[in-house]
Formats: structure tokens, sequence, C-alpha cells
């Protein structure tokens, strides 16, 4: 198990990394999700031993290892960069680590066999890693990590550089082939649907600090707060703030009836999270609440329109389904159902999210 | 003189006419490098001709080709131990220095390369500043200390002056091309338990194999040309060949033929090594920087 206790990393003046506090088990896929830039790498670094934390300790099975250098603790890292040794042959580089701590020639070569196998590189054993494609050559880096049995295994957006039908691959793979060593493993990603897509257990970070850590499918239904309820949407969330006043809620464009269960809040300021493919462009037919704003951009991806509209300062993203043709300028309603509301206090903590299966 | 022009031009123009045989067939391009190439050439060509003429038809008149082609000048450097000691004791403090230098300057440019430290971008800087002052400021100080030391008349005390312009150097060049290797194949190594000398050597040496090289043929080639701190630092047992080569006016006037084939041994050295690493120069003038 990896406990950390009340770890920061201090940089200058900025805290990279702000009082963390995790608990890892064995066996367990851990995802760290956040922006670029809120610390996941920084995070990945100290549960390395690359950096040393400024304040705070972090124990493997409840011994300390702060001290410990690199070398000594049996951990295993993938960056977002294709890192292999380039002066080594693909098979070399796998073998790296076991060579270096000694291990017998017969076993290393069935390991590293067993290794290529599975990260399909068993063609290109004897070609020099610089000659591989950006895929094989993380794929290299993959089996190194793989081969070597470690207790912890890091991955930093591992995927992030591959192209498009690879990344799904392995994506359904790694956890996979990871969770038969019974490593601790803990993948980095800024993208919420690959935590989802990996499930286990998810810490979103958000300017070095934790802000939910739980099963993934739990923190991306009942967010804590808002900003982990931003961090965990893709566009991020719609955020709009209202007023209670009495039985229901107030902002620009009209009112809202507050639903029972929540009669009993008090009144002031509340924000409304809603995401974005909760937005419809067309009248439902539950009842929902109707707002005419004006297009500001849309943009069609794949077989999806993001279509982005103003009012008030509030910025909202739609996604709807299909290519559709919005001219900029134009009126459009927007419907919102008030069963999809994630509702934030004063505070942004989570005071009501949609019942299971709405969200 | 005008033989050789003819024959590249003629040389020329049958390749051009060769691959360009739909093209046009007349055009100049050719002449502008020539004339380059020649005026280029036409120094070492003069010197190779003197070294195999004799001293009488060198004084006496012009020709282009030695009329009675002699390797007497090379026997008399190759059987005469003041001239070959010269070479050899260029050779011994030139490796010394190589060797001194590059192993010096490669735990200082792993330095430089990777780590952040209190006035590290001044010392980087003043390091180079170092070449900026001509050797004759310093040969002053080196005598003094050298003297003192007894260490005149050694090779290690030139090998150790050079050090003085070819550290800055090497460390210059080795700290480009190190920082052109990520950062994360270091902590991948460690990662992986490899310790820091064990990484140094199998991991990252190979990756800068072409640096070191480069380095080591700036070095090399410093020290070789070098003749002021050489010829001060040194009397007898380690005289460089340069410093022979000044002071060959005998009682018979100078010894022309002798002096030409010495110039043409001094470059060869110099020719071979840039031979060698002659796809890493360029790099090299832009301190691994490319």
């Amino acid at each position: 198990m990896l406990e950390l206790r009340n770890v920061s990393k201090k940089v200058g003046n900025t805290f990279h990394i702000n009082d963390v506090s995790l608990k890892l088990e064995k066996g367990s896929l851990n995802v760290l999700l956040g922006p670029t830039l809120s610390g996941k790498t920084s995070l990945m670094r100290l549960m390395a031993g690359l950096d040393k934390p400024t304040s705070g300790d972090i124990l493997m099975d409840g011994v300390s290892v702060v001290k410990t250098p690199v070398q000594k603790r049996n951990i295993a890292m993938v960056y977002q960069q294709f890192i292999n040794y380039p002066a080594f042959s693909v098979y070399e580089n796998i073998a790296s680590p076991l060579r270096v701590a000694g291990i017998d020639k017969v076993t290393i070569d069935k390991k590293v066999r067993e290794a290529a196998e599975l990260m399909k590189l068993t063609p290109y054993l004897d070609r020099g890693v610089l000659y591989l494609s950006g895929g094989q050559q993380q794929r290299t880096a993959l089996a190194r990590a793989l081969v070597k049995d470690a207790e912890l295994v890091l991955l930093d957006e591992p995927l992030a550089n591959l192209d498009y039908k690879l990344r799904e691959e392995l994506r359904i793979e790694l956890p996979r082939i990871f969770a038969e060593t019974g490593a601790i493993f803990v993948y980095a990603t800024t993208e919420p649907q690959e935590a989802l897509l990996l499930g286990g257990d998810t810490a979103t970070l958000h300017e070095g600090h934790i802000t939910q850590f739980g099963q993934t499918i739990d923190v991306h239904n009942k967010p804590s707060d808002l900003v982990t309820a931003q961090t965990f949407s893709d566009p991020p969330m719609n955020v709009i703030p209202m007023q209670k006043q009495g039985a229901q809620f107030v902002f620009s464009q009209g009112n809202i009836d507050c639903p029972e269960d929540l009669s009993g809040l008090s009144d002031g300021s509340y924000s409304i999270g809603i995401r974005p493919h909760h937005l419809l462009l067309s009248e439902p037919k539950q009842p929902s609440v109707k707002v005419v704003a004006p297009v500001s951009t849309s943009e069609i991806a794949g077989s999806e329109t993001f279509v982005h509209v103003a009012f008030d300062d509030i910025k909202l993203v739609i996604l709807t389904h299909g290519v559709h043709r919005v001219d900029i300028g134009d009126q459009v309603p927007v419907y919102m159902d008030p069963a999809k509301f994630f509702i934030f206090d004063g505070e942004n903590k989570l005071v009501s999210a949609p019942k299971t299966g709405a969200a | 003189m005008e033989s050789t022009t003819k024959e590249t031009t003629l040389l020329v123009e049958g390749a051009l006419r060769q691959t360009n045989q739909m093209k046009k067939p007349r055009n100049f391009r050719w002449f502008t490098p020539s004339l380059y190439i020649f005026f280029l050439m036409l120094p070492i060509y003069w010197l190779v001709n003197m070294s195999f003429k004799t001293n009488q038809e060198i004084l006496s008149k012009f020709t282009l080709i030695p009329e009675n082609p002699t390797l007497s000048n090379y026997v008399v450097i190759f059987s005469d131990p003041s001239w070959y000691n010269g070479y050899i004791n260029s050779i011994i403090y030139v490796v010394m220095n190589t060797v001194i230098s590059i192993s010096v300057a490669l735990p200082a440019a792993y330095a430089f390369s990777r780590y952040r430290f209190l006035g590290d971008k001044h010392m980087f800087f003043w390091l180079l500043s170092n070449r900026m002052a001509p050797a004759a400021v310093f040969v002053l100080p080196f005598f003094q200390l050298y003297s003192s030391f007894g260490l005149i008349d050694t090779h290690i005390a030139v090998a150790l002056a050079h050090c003085l312009f070819n550290v800055p150097l090497a460390v210059w060049i080795l700290e480009g091309f190190m920082s052109g290797i990520p950062k994360e194949i270091d902590e991948t190594a460690y990662i992986d338990g490899y310790s820091f000398p064990k990484f140094f050597i199998k991991v990252f040496t190979p990756l800068i194999a072409s640096g070191i090289g480069v380095a080591a043929f700036f070095c090399f080639m410093f020290s070789w040309v070098e003749l002021l701190i050489a010829r001060t630092l040194t009397t007898v047992d380690a005289k460089p060949i340069a410093a022979i080569m000044t002071r060959t006016v005998g009682a018979s006037g100078v010894d022309w033929g002798v002096l030409a084939a010495a110039g043409v041994l001094t470059i060869i050295p110099g020719a071979l090594v840039i031979y060698f690493v002659r796809n890493y120069i360029a790099k090299g003038f832009a301190l691994g920087r490319v």
C-alpha cells in the first residue's frame, strides 16, 4: 500500500503539490484526473521518488520511503513522451531493468518475450528503438515497465501522443495487463472519458490539491464540489449562477421551481451546473426550462456539433449529436431539464446531484 | 597551373553534360566553385610540390612539377631524431591534453546541462570568456609557475597549459550535446535501477558519442596548432614540431625542402582527424546546438 500523508511540494514560492493525502491499495487502478499544470506529473514524480516532498511523508507498506533513492524502490514509470534508451535495441530496452537487477539470462529472455508478445512487439525485438513508429516506441516503454514486476506502476498520460486507434486499443488492454501483476497502478490523464473507460478509482486534481478521491463512477456522478465537476466534464460543465428565493431559483432569464427535496435549503446564492450534452436545442418531452440566447460559435467535431451561446456574461456549451448548421448570431432556444442539475451552494459544495442514471 | 584548370573545366563540363543532357547544354555554374577551390588548394599544392624538390631547384627556378622528384627531404625528417622527436613530442602532449580535457569536461558539462545551481549561467559564460584572451597573455604566468614546480620541458606541462583553452571549449560543446538528450532518459534509467556511474557509461555516453568525438577533435586541433605556449614551456625534451620548424636556418641558409616536407607531415594528422569527424563538425561549430 502506498500512502501519502499531507505531502506538499513547493518550488520557489508556488505550491506544485499542496497538502495531498492519499491511500492507494495493492492491485488497485487509480486515475489522476486533472487539466495540464494541475500537478499530475509533480505528484507522480513524488510517488516515484524523483523529487523529494517539501513537507509530509510517503510510506510504502507502512515504511517511509522519502529517503530511499529511486534505484532502491521497486517502481516503473512511463512518460507521455516516448522515452527509451536510444542506443539500445527493443530487446535490450525491455531487458534493461532485469539486466541491472542481475537476473539470469534465461529468465530475462522468457520475460522479455512474454512482455513483447503482450505489447505486440515480437517482430521488432532486434530493431533500434529509433527506427520504430511512435506507437511502437511507447509500447516498448510500456513493456519495460511491465517486465519489471514493480510494486508501483506510474503511467503519465502514456497514450496522449498516440494516434486515435492505438489509444483506444491500449486503453482497454493496459489496465487488464497491469492488473495481473498485482501492482499499484497509477494512471494520469487529462481526459474525463479516459478516466471513465479505465474505471477503478479516480482522484481529481486542481492546482496541486486533490479535490476528490473515490470510485471513478462516484466522482463523476457525485462530484463533491464545482471544481471537481468541471474537471470531470469535457467540455467543462456549464455553470449558471442563481438566487434561491423561497420555493424558486431565480436567474436573469426566468424562474425555476425548486425541487421538493431541496425545499429545506436556505435562501442565497447557488450555482447550477449542467453537462453540455444535457442542454438541448429542441424542446424535449419532459418539462424543461427555456433560455433564448445568441450563438457565439459553433464547431463540428466528428459526428457532434458544439454550439456556444452567451447571455448576461454566462457562456453555455451545448453538445448535440449529428452535424447541424448553426449560424453565428442566431437566437436559439436552449432547453434544460432541472432533473439534470447539479446544485452547488455559495461555497461551491455539492448540495444536489442528478439521480443515478440521469447523469 | 593552366593545365590543371583546363582539366578541371573539362571534367566539370563533362559531368554537367551527362547529368543535364535534357537541359540547356551550356552554363557556367561550375566557374565560381572551381575558382574558389583552386585558390584554396594552391598553397597546399605548392607546399607538397616544394617538399619533393631539391633546395637548388626551389631557389633557382619556377616549376609547377618537380623536375627531379626526390624523397630526400622526407628521409631527413624520418632519420634525424631532432626532427621526428618533434612529431612524437607534439603527439604525446596533444593526446594527453585531449584525454585530460574530455575527462574533466564530461562531468562539468553534465552538471551544467542537468542541474541549476547558484551562478551557473555566469560561470558557464565565464568559462568561454577565457578563450577571448590571446595565448601570449598567459605565457608569462605559466612560465613562472611551471619553473618553480620544475615542470618546464615536460609533456604534461604543455598538456596542462592547453587545458586552459580546451576544457572550456569541450564543456561548451558537450553541454550542447547533453542538453539535446531529454532528462527523462536519466530518470528512467534511475527508475530501472541504474546507479549514476553505470547509467553514465552504459546509457548516456553512447548517446553523446558524436559530441565527444567533436569535442576531442577541437581539443586536438587547438593543441596541435598552438605554438606560443608550447614553445615557451619546452626547451629540448618536449619540443613540439612547430617550434622545430621555426629554427631551420642553418649555416647553409634555410633548408626549404625539408621545411616543406615537415609542413606536409604536420597537415596530415589534422586532415585525418577531420576526415573521421566530418559529419559532426557543423554541429560541433554550433556547440552542439543544431
